[in-house]
């Protein structure tokens, strides 16, 4: 809901990310909730296809890539990106090192 | 995006986002201003074997975590075993405790899990303030159990405090108290529900303390959980972080010792029972079909509030405030920053509030040689050295 401090962080859209092995989804209709059992922290995916990029980013490249699947066009993509950082800095989700 | 997300807050979700279960009535303590009112067990409880199927229950629907408290709940001799079964089974545990049972056993057993979080309240900075309303000993008790979990490693536990008229000069104490334990402060408001509703006119706070408490919370809210318990502040200026609405049936419940369901904490009446998840469809049915709840997630009057410019950030307050103070529902809060609860609560008749129910409390023994009548009328920790 705040929309202050937006910080992107070490977030980078073209590198490889993945939901945090500790992160629970739950579906809803607006998006989804998230939460961190060792943070404890609770989040909301506003909108259904930010759920879809998250749920996507396991196998995708990098994140923008998943965004792509997700259908976000680029005029969003900033919007997304900032979420996404948001996510990463609350360790969400987390940099995925090669397999 | 974000009035979305509101909007689909207040027409309620499939499942809670957080839910409150008070696990038994038995408590060692008798604070003033208990909500559940507790202080025997009440023979209905619920089971282990039913306490764990609503664990599953809990699990199926996805509930991430949940509140536990009580009552005490570490006094339930199945208690560990509870705890256990709801984080093996992707329910997290945040547990609140006066802090009787946390020896340096337990104290280590927590701190090796990463599903468990502990609460230990305390309504004073020193034991002058706080046992008044918690009882004698009940400060040293609480800061054995912290230094307890201090000593087994456990970091970012946190200490919950109601605040009260005698305490809102104490809140930088508190948050040192926190800081020397690397725990993390949580402050809520006080309810005038369950004991609370007798005493709530003599502990809430002062209006001119109602804003330095604001102030506080813009000072330091980003370091301090608060529940989102004091979105009625919010009309003196900025809304404060969270969710400011009230989520009652909407994301929140609670689930009380016996099963039975109420909208909210806070609001333990037979008005805002919803059902008991003994009922047919257990508490599934409950949350999705319960006809108070429907009434609850439809779009609400603001009634006389919605004239206000602050009614955006208040929201007309908390539903069980206005209810156990004798105001109407739709009207404004009896601690409104505006002053506008001042007038109607000064003209609620004296005796006509609801009276809370159902009371657990404690009889204070008053007859020599008057045994119990029941086995639960004894004190839950005679039972459990």
């Amino acid at each position: 809901m705040s929309t202050k401090r937006l910080d992107l962080g070490g977030f980078d859209l073209d590198c490889a990310w993945e939901l945090h092995p500790s992160v629970a989804v739950r579906p809803e209709r607006f998006g989804a909730l998230l939460y961190h059992f060792g943070t404890r922290r609770l989040s909301f995916l506003k909108t259904p296809a930010l759920l879809d990029a998250v749920q996507r980013l396991d196998s995708s490249e990098s994140a923008r890539v998943a965004l792509g699947g997700a259908g976000v066009s680029a005029a969003e993509t900033p919007t997304y990106e900032r979420a996404l950082a948001g996510l990463a800095a609350t360790d969400m989700i987390r940099r995925r090192t090669a397999a | 995006m974000t009035v979305t997300l509101l909007d689909h807050f207040e027409r309620g979700l499939d499942a809670p986002i957080c839910l409150t279960w008070e696990l038994t009535y038995a408590c060692n303590l008798s604070c003033t201003h208990c909500l559940s009112s507790s202080g025997r067990r009440d023979p209905r409880e619920l089971t282990t074997a039913e306490c764990m199927s609503l664990i599953d229950t809990f699990e199926r629907m996805q509930i991430f975590y949940v509140n536990i408290g009580g009552g005490e709940p570490t006094v339930r001799s199945d208690f560990w075993d509870l705890v256990d079964y709801a984080t093996a089974h992707h329910v997290g545990v945040k547990f609140s405790t006066n802090g009787v049972k946390i020896t340096p056993a337990i104290a280590t057993r927590l701190a090796g899990s990463d599903y468990v979080d502990v609460q230990i309240s305390i309504d004073g900075a020193t034991a002058e303030v706080n046992d008044p309303i918690r009882g004698s000993g009940s400060f040293a008790t609480a800061i054995r159990a912290m230094d307890n979990l201090a000593a087994a490693g456990m970091r970012g536990f946190k200490i919950s405090v109601v605040m009260t008229r005698h305490n809102i000069g104490q809140l930088d104490a508190f948050k040192a108290i926190a800081d020397s334990y690397d725990a993390q402060l949580r402050i809520t408001r006080l309810r005038p529900a369950g004991r609370g509703a007798s005493t709530w006119h003599d502990l809430h706070p002062l209006p001119e303390q109602q804003r330095v408490l604001y102030d506080w919370l813009v000072a330091n809210g980003d370091h301090v959980l608060t529940g989102d318990s004091f979105f009625h502040l919010g009309a003196y200026g900025d809304a404060l972080p969270g969710l400011n609405l009230c989520g009652a049936g909407r994301v929140v419940c609670l689930v009380d010792p016996v099963g039975d369901v109420y909208a909210c904490p806070f609001a333990i009446h037979e008005q805002f029972l919803a059902g008991n998840v003994r009922g047919a469809g257990g508490f599934e049915a409950v949350w999705r079909d319960s006809e108070l709840f429907a009434e609850l997630r439809s779009p609400q009057t603001g009634g006389a509030c919605t004239k206000c410019s602050s009614y955006d950030a208040c929201r007309g307050g908390c539903m069980a405030a206005k209810f156990f103070t004798g105001l109407p529902l739709d009207g404004p809060d009896p601690e409104c920053v505006k002053g506008h609860g001042e007038l109607p609560l000064a003209a609620v008749p004296a005796g006509s509030t609801p009276r809370p129910s159902p009371d657990h409390s404690r009889a204070v023994p008053i007859t020599i040689g008057r045994r119990p009548d029941r086995a639960c009328d004894t004190s839950p920790l005679t039972a459990i050295s």
